[in-house]
């Protein structure tokens, strides 16, 4: 029976079955209060969240992170935060659920065996700010660089880059590929692979 | 390679270069490297309305063999550069590049860590269009103008670098005194000074 | 610290020596039986990011055994541009004009779906003039979007003809883009409280023949195509998924619709005055190629009815709210009384600007052509975002390519690719 229910009251009834492990964050202004838990709580809760069939959360639309370095606020103690945005297809109502990572130890288990589509948003985020998730199948850089030295939406990357965008070589006639994909100088990779030293 | 190679260095051809001047001109065939809004711009340029193939450039062939007219339309990520220069590198010469739009020129509305400002740093570029993005018109005139510089140069010339590109002092161009970004050097000398004569 | 302060700009070469810039090496997830049936060797395929049929910058790898495909990998990223970094140094109304070289194909939707978030972040209400505008010119981009994907499909099977008829329906549309909003692509229309200017007196007359027009064209398109025995070969039985799988893997728009799950944003959280406007979800069964294309055949059906409604239902009046805290005003004005010109100055000086509360975060999400497009956005009282996230359909709707074509063949990926509409500026940002 599809029941839509509104933020405040899957935010009570979260804070009925898990208490004391989740902190609201209260917004001002015209937005919803939203749950800020812990990293050992992640994995509980967001089970909890989709199987429960009152709340039935079976579509993670979206996994992503903030960096909150230069804002202080009193229920996000840590730097990072991961934000995964959740719906329910069958009683069509949506949930937000905040969880904390510290600086020093940037790790969070990853949901990836709860809803499939976190596997992306992972990505992102690691590629994004450095997050390990502990679990995902696939945690490989997504949009920079395999060995792209830092991580660019940090609060402290400089906006303009540490000059990654200058470093490439000039054509000139003669130009080889060898010069400008650097492990192309002993071998095209096409040719690795073929010869069997890709898995 | 073009038809002075068939002669070499011996032979001044003359009303030859007159008719392979006027052949090559009238059937550039583009290599529309489009990665972003430019490059819907650029397909618009060339569908029914606006529609290049009455210049000449009819063959979209998507590769760089078979090209000589290299359009970069659209924003040039750090991830994109290298495979820039290697298409670039695989079309033979003569070649023009065409930089459409602002991305592709300066780096656009985005100055940030991941994209190259300007591909004017690392390839030589004949014409600039102007434009985020530039309408349809921008773009044919700009494959008129490259149809001028074609006329302007001699084709007996052996095919030279310009200046501005002639002594790169390491295959990556790491030493500190490399050219910056939006300097002169990549604007003037090689309009009149096509690679391939 | 703050990086509006000081930008630290290293020149040279980048500060770990040994950057090169390298590409991942790919890596294959194999299903079971396929290792025990690939016996001997296989050859890595790169479709790489030049390709004429990667629509944007992808980059494609199939482990081939023969002509079949064994496993794929993908890599992105050759077109991210850093969209989310450039958010946390302009102000909220500059970076209307990013949104619309996201999304590209429908510049207007991304528009509409930003602005929507700024003003739920802010609690404004536009006007019902600004609604029912917005509500046209999004389904005028939904049309835009799905007419050229169709065609672009066909230019993939080898039907060119689609694409340039494609093409020319766009360019009418690039007619009454134009002469509403000054730009063909990039729009940049709607403002934080409204649009940025009223339509022209004949803007109604000129949807109207467009739509004339282009009713009996979708006739036509499908007269080429359903029936047409080559065309529904290559389309039919590739990339075939359940609507369980394309909802556990993230997918929305009329990809998952035609798995068929009846999900629309418009429906299930109604925006800008969609409520009042009757259409009907459409879904296909078979969830593959075909089905993708039938459904946004019908999808682009439903919206010239939507259009057709929301000009009957177009009331006079403003256009942007009277709040002069948020809204810019009207240029003219600027230029003739000291009022206006001192608003226009508060609202665009960095240190001034709107305020927006401290410590809020919305996410806000709209039906674009491929799907939901979600924007995050969390402030910090300044006029200037503090982190402003996109949540791009088509990445979601990438991210289960490799699976889409294992065991298919290799003409298969490309028409696989094609059909999931995936616009590159939109998935890398």
């Amino acid at each position: 029976m599809p029941k839509t229910l509104s933020g405040d009251e899957i935010l009570q009834k979260l804070m009925a079955r898990f208490p004391d492990k989740v902190t609201p964050k209260k917004s001002p202004g015209s937005t919803p209060a939203h749950p800020v838990i812990d990293r050992e709580h992640v994995r509980p809760i967001l089970s909890f969240l989709k199987s429960e069939p009152e709340l039935a959360f079976n579509f993670l639309a979206d996994v992503t992170a903030v960096d909150y370095l230069q804002l202080e606020l009193p229920e996000i103690r840590e730097r990072f935060l991961v934000v995964y945005q959740l719906y329910s297809l069958e009683h069509n109502h949506r949930f937000q659920v905040m969880a904390r990572v510290p600086e020093g130890d940037p790790r969070l288990p990853s949901v990836c065996d709860i809803w499939a589509s976190a596997n992306c948003g992972e990505r992102e985020a690691h590629d994004m700010f450095g997050i390990e998730f502990e679990g995902n199948p696939d945690l490989r850089r997504l949009l920079m660089p395999e060995d792209y030295p830092g991580f660019p939406i940090r609060k402290d990357y400089p906006l303009r880059g540490r000059g990654e965008r200058d470093a490439f070589p000039q054509y000139r006639p003669g130009l080889g590929t060898g010069d400008i994909f650097p492990e192309d100088a002993t071998g095209s990779w096409s040719e690795k692979a073929n010869k069997g030293s890709l898995p | 390679m073009g038809i002075e190679r068939v002669f070499g260095d011996k032979v001044i051809t003359t009303s030859v270069q007159a008719i392979a001047t006027w052949a090559r001109k009238n059937a550039l065939w583009p290599m529309p490297f489009g990665t972003a809004c430019c490059a819907i711009e650029m397909m618009a340029t060339l569908s029914g309305r606006y529609d290049m193939a009455r210049f000449g450039s009819e063959v979209i062939r998507f590769s760089p063999r078979q090209s000589d007219l290299m359009i970069v339309s659209g924003r040039i990520s750090i991830k994109m550069m290298p495979v820039l220069l290697k298409i670039f590198e695989q079309m033979p010469e003569p070649k023009w590049v065409i930089s459409m739009g602002a991305c592709a020129s300066s780096g656009g509305v985005f100055d940030t860590y991941t994209l190259v400002q300007g591909v004017d740093q690392f390839l030589p570029v004949h014409v600039y269009i102007p434009g985020c993005p530039p309408r349809p018109e921008s773009l044919i005139d700009a494959v008129l103008k490259i149809q001028e510089i074609l006329e302007g140069g001699p084709l007996a010339r052996a095919p030279a670098t310009s200046s501005a590109f002639a002594e790169s002092p390491s295959p990556q161009g790491l030493s500190p005194d490399r050219p910056k970004a939006g300097c002169s050097q990549s604007i003037a000398p090689h309009a009149k000074d096509p690679l391939g004569g | 610290m703050s990086p509006r302060q000081v930008e630290e700009i290293y020149r040279g070469h980048a500060e770990d020596p040994a950057y090169q810039g390298k590409h991942p090496e790919p890596r294959f997830f194999f299903s079971e039986e396929e290792e025990d049936e690939l016996g001997g060797k296989k050859m890595v395929l790169n479709m790489g990011p030049q390709h004429p049929a990667t629509h944007g910058t992808l980059r494609v790898l199939l482990a081939l055994d023969g002509e079949k495909i064994a496993a794929a990998d993908t890599e992105i990223g050759f077109l991210h541009t850093g969209f989310e970094k450039l958010a946390e140094h302009m102000s909220y109304h500059q970076w209307i004009t990013l949104t619309d070289r996201m999304n590209y194909m429908s510049a207007l939707n991304n528009n509409v779906g930003y602005a929507l978030a700024v003003e739920e972040l802010l609690g404004l209400v536009v006007p019902r003039r600004a609604q029912v505008l917005r509500v046209i010119l999004c389904e005028l981009s939904r049309i835009g979007d799905h007419v050229l994907c169709a065609g672009l499909q066909g230019m993939d099977m080898g039907a060119f003809s689609l694409m340039l008829w494609a093409f020319e329906r766009r360019e009418k549309l690039y007619d009454i883009m134009e002469a509403v909003t000054g730009a063909r692509l990039t729009t940049s229309y709607t403002r934080i409280g409204g649009l940025f200017r009223d339509v022209p007196p004949d803007f109604a007359e000129m949807v109207k023949a467009f739509l004339k027009n282009f009713v009996p064209f979708l006739g036509e398109m499908e007269e080429m195509t359903v029936g047409n025995r080559i065309f529904e070969d290559r389309l039919r039985g590739t990339g075939k998924i359940s609507g369980e799988d394309a909802m556990s893997w993230g997918w929305t728009g009329p990809i998952l619709r035609a798995s068929g799950v009846a999900y629309d944003v418009r429906k299930a959280r109604p925006y800008s005055g969609y409520e009042r406007y009757d259409f009907q979800v459409p879904t296909q069964t078979d969830g593959d190629s075909w089905a993708r294309f039938i459904q946004r055949i019908d999808e682009m059906r439903q919206s010239a009815g939507i259009i057709e409604q929301a000009l009957e239902d177009l009331p006079d009046g403003p256009v942007n709210i009277e709040n002069k805290k948020v809204v810019l005003p009207d240029k003219t004005e600027v230029f003739d009384n000291i009022e206006s010109l001192i608003h226009h100055f508060k609202l665009i000086m960095f240190g001034h600007g709107a305020a927006t509360p401290r410590g809020a975060d919305v996410y806000s999400a709209t039906e674009a052509p491929n799907g939901e497009l979600g924007f995050y956005i969390v402030s910090d009282g300044d006029m200037i975002p503090y982190r402003i996230r996109v949540r791009p359909p088509s990445l979601y709707n990438f991210a289960v390519f490799p699976r889409l074509v294992q065991g298919a063949m290799v003409s298969d990926a490309v028409a696989v690719l094609s059909s999931l509409n995936i616009i590159a500026g939109e998935l890398d940002r």
